[in-house]
């Protein structure tokens, strides 16, 4: 058992890396160019400690999602659905260093038309706007941080945040609630592989069967509930005892 | 340095649905061809496998599929006072990338245009007169009629086993079929997909106002089909992972899917991956292309002569390369002179959004293209004179998907955050339903593409910059067609609905469609149009260019199925004229 252990260990690590090496030009003739495994399936997010956001960071960020989306008797809220941990797994991977984006300058503001000119990544985005938000909010509320603040008090500042009242030194506040509010939802809803959508807490809510393929049988079933539980790309819990 | 490499008879710049076709048809006539791809290989079993493939994050909202702003991006700007700024993440279009181009990730709409669409300045000033004609609007003909590109839809139809059902089928009308389509010489090949519950309460709500709702033809497939190559495509699942996804069930029409199995396996045919077209290379005379020089993903730089240089790739790139390459005249708005970047449009998308007790519409249960749709109010079908705009399109239920992030609506005044949305969000997933407007947009003096004069790209280029906003004409049309909507969706009795026209100014920020449209356009003369009726290039008679970058403006539907057909009549052309006699197919 041990050895076959191991042997799944060193599995995903030659499969982790081989995701890291950038794909290289080639020449394809004379047949499909199949080989077995050859795609790159999402790496499962590794539980633990925040990656990206520093304990205090975290905190915030926590009872920030957890007002975006509150807790109520039928379903967890943002925080207990593993929002913040998502968005810390985001920030730590790709997204947060915007591989993807074009990112060279000048830099210049636009219109709104003309979309996101920042030079900042979204990591960089995150860390300025929490530490702005930190610094508002020990200065206006007593010296409180942002998670020791009654709901309310919560409320008041993600709404100036919302609607741009509230200005924070070098932050664009309503492109980073913006930001904040999509990255909580993509938490709440994306496929709990990446951290967030807990006990898929976010498909049961609305009623979303998840990762499933096929729904030949129910198409012409009009106006009926779909009778089947919702499923991740790992599955269920219930089929991985223990996992 | 760049490596000389040795001459072929055929180069393709990108290997996307206009590649595939292309290539396909150059290596049964023999001919040695390489085929260049910016993106990677990529193919079903692989890359979109059904364990991993239905993932919302990944696909929709981190674009994997796309290509990479930080690769190759535009620059945008409403209108020309104003500083074009790159376009750093994606937005409104989703430029496609790699093997199979956009025909991976595409929902697989796949219609016809009209008959009147493709003489449309002709129709509408001989129906209208000139008046009805906004002064700055630069529609023209198209050098070809629909009946040409008749058998050219059929070979895209029954390559791709589009099914569907005929509305025209040689002039005889047909019973729920779209009897608003020109004529056609056959049926679909396959029946139309099943319906869901939105889509079949719409047509029952249309069909009672007096519409003639029909379903939507889709390239995902109602039954398993054989198409002529000999590749088998399976029925599709409804399994609500089509747009931004690849297909894990075969069961999108893609170039993998209907192609690449049969084309690989030729002898005569190579693709090279992660390889990037730089340029086109004129000889001296400026009238020939050598071939083209490209680098691949070591930077190494190559140059790959050939007799035929077909430029395949996504529409924007296209002429991106013209303009970098020098061929034909650049375009100025100012005077209106200048070809390459004129008449560049889009597409004028709506909705309207239905709130609903006791329903549950199971939004999951979907396909990229199933629907049903009326095209009353599509193009010249309805009377414009008194309407104070020209052009139209369809409007119908359609049920792409009910991913939750896309799909998770609220009913407009409700908070997007907080208690009242959570309890919003889980009321309305299931029983709230979207109807959409799909319309044309003509093209304007001031909507053109040229060089950006400030920002590059990794290899150096200038990058291209478009100029666009929408027109009150296609504002006021999306006005119109909303409402019409609106009306029938009212029948399918819901509480509370919102009615979201196309507003302008046109942004690049929120997704619309990726059906970007013109900039190196066709028709009958080489004063107002880059390529003649054949795709071929005015200025160098021994290039091609396909896709959408052809279109003098665009129509009131999803535009794959036109830019297939073109490709098959023009590759029908360079096997059975050119070849034969090498040299400007029409005279200018």
């Amino acid at each position: 058992m041990a050895t076959h252990r191991r042997s799944v260990l060193a599995g995903s690590l030659a499969s982790f890396l081989l995701s890291l090496v950038p794909a290289r030009a080639r020449t394809i003739a004379g047949k499909l160019p199949w080989h077995p495994s050859a795609g790159i399936p999402p790496a499962q997010t590794r539980p633990g400690g925040w990656e990206f956001f520093t304990a205090e960071e975290g905190a915030t960020v926590e009872a920030l999602v957890d007002r975006l989306i509150p807790p109520d008797p039928k379903f967890a809220g943002g925080k207990d659905a593993g929002c913040a941990v998502f968005i810390d797994r985001q920030l730590a991977g790709p997204y947060g260093s915007a591989q993807r984006l074009y990112m060279r300058g000048p830099f210049q503001d636009g219109t709104p038309q003309q979309g996101m000119q920042s030079s900042k990544t979204p990591a960089e985005q995150y860390r300025a706007a929490l530490a702005a938000l930190d610094k508002h909010c020990r200065a206006t509320q007593s010296g409180k941080a942002f998670a020791a603040l009654a709901d309310e008090d919560k409320d008041k500042i993600i709404g100036a945040l919302e609607d741009g009242s509230l200005e924070l030194e070098g932050v664009r506040t309503p492109q980073f609630f913006d930001q904040l509010l999509q990255n909580t939802k993509e938490g709440f809803f994306a496929d709990p592989i990446y951290g967030g959508n807990r006990d898929m807490v976010g498909w049961k809510m609305i009623g979303f069967p998840g990762a499933r393929y096929d729904y030949r049988d129910w198409v012409e079933r009009h106006n009926e509930p779909y009778p089947l539980p919702p499923v991740g790309i790992q599955g269920r819990p219930e089929w991985t005892p223990g996992g | 340095m760049t490596r000389k490499l040795p001459p072929v008879d055929a180069v393709i710049v990108g290997l996307g649905w206009t590649g595939s076709i292309l290539a396909e048809a150059l290596t049964r006539a023999g001919l040695n061809v390489v085929a260049i791809e910016r993106g990677p290989w990529r193919d079903t079993s692989t890359d979109f496998p059904t364990t991993y493939a239905q993932d919302e994050l990944r696909y929709r909202i981190r674009h994997e599929l796309f290509l990479r702003p930080a690769q190759e991006t535009m620059t945008f700007r409403n209108k020309t006072s104003e500083t074009a700024l790159p376009i750093r993440h994606w937005g409104s279009f989703m430029p496609p990338n790699g093997v199979g181009g956009g025909g991976v990730h595409w929902n697989a709409e796949t219609w016809r245009f009209l008959p009147s669409d493709f003489r449309l300045k002709t129709h509408l000033t001989e129906r209208y007169g000139n008046s009805i004609l906004p002064p700055d609007m630069t529609i023209q003909d198209w050098g070809i009629t629909f009946d040409e590109l008749e058998p050219y839809y059929d070979r895209f139809e029954y390559l791709c086993g589009t099914s569907g059902k005929a509305g025209n089928l040689k002039g005889a009308k047909q019973a729920n079929g779209n009897p608003w389509e020109g004529p056609r010489s056959r049926d679909y090949p396959n029946p139309p997909q099943r319906q869901p519950y939105g889509p079949t309460l719409f047509a029952e709500a249309a069909k009672e106002m007096g519409y003639s709702p029909f379903p939507q033809p889709s390239g995902n497939l109602s039954q398993a089909y054989t198409n002529p190559l000999g590749v088998t495509l399976g029925p599709c699942t409804y399994c609500g992972f089509c747009e931004w996804f690849g297909c894990g069930n075969y069961s999108k029409a893609s170039p993998q899917t209907t192609i690449l199995p049969v084309l690989l396996r030729r002898t005569n045919f190579e693709a090279r991956t992660l390889c990037e077209v730089l340029r086109i290379d004129l000889d001296g005379s400026g009238k020939r292309a050598r071939g083209v020089t490209y680098a691949d993903s070591s930077g190494e730089m190559f140059e790959q002569p050939a007799e035929l240089v077909l430029l395949c790739a996504f529409q924007l790139f296209n002429v991106h390369l013209l303009l970098l390459s020098g061929i034909g005249k650049p375009y100025d708005p100012n005077t209106g002179e200048g070809i390459i970047g004129k008449n560049y449009s889009y597409q004028v998308t709506s909705s309207v959004d239905a709130y609903f007790d006791q329903k549950n519409f199971n939004p999951f249960v979907a396909s990229g293209s199933i629907g049903m749709c009326i095209d009353e109010f599509n193009g010249d079908n309805f009377d414009h004179s008194k309407l104070g705009f020209v052009g139209g399109g369809y409007m119908g239920a359609v049920q792409t998907n009910g991913r939750p992030l896309e799909t998770v609506r609220v009913p407009k005044g409700t908070p997007q955050w907080g208690a009242a949305w959570k309890q919003a969000a889980a009321k309305y997933y299931l029983s709230s339903y979207q109807a959409v407007t799909h319309g044309s947009c003509y093209s304007y003096r001031d909507a053109y593409c040229d060089l950006d004069p400030i920002y590059t790209d990794s290899f150096g280029r200038k990058l291209m910059r478009i100029t666009f906003d929408f027109h009150q004409n296609e504002l006021k049309m999306s006005e119109y067609l909303t409402d019409r909507l609106a009306e029938i969706v009212q029948k399918m009795g819901p509480h509370h609905i919102d009615k979201k026209p196309r507003t302008g100014p046109y942004t690049i920020t929120d997704y619309q469609t990726t059906h970007t449209c013109g900039g190196a356009i066709m028709g009958t003369d080489p004063t107002t149009s880059a390529l003649n009726r054949y795709l071929q290039s005015w200025d160098v008679s021994n290039l091609f260019v396909m896709g959408a970058t052809a279109f003098p403006q665009n129509a009131g539907y999803n535009p794959t199925g036109t830019v297939g057909a073109l490709a098959f009549w023009s590759a029908d052309t360079i096997v059975n004229r050119y070849l034969k006699d090498p040299g400007p197919l029409v005279r200018s």
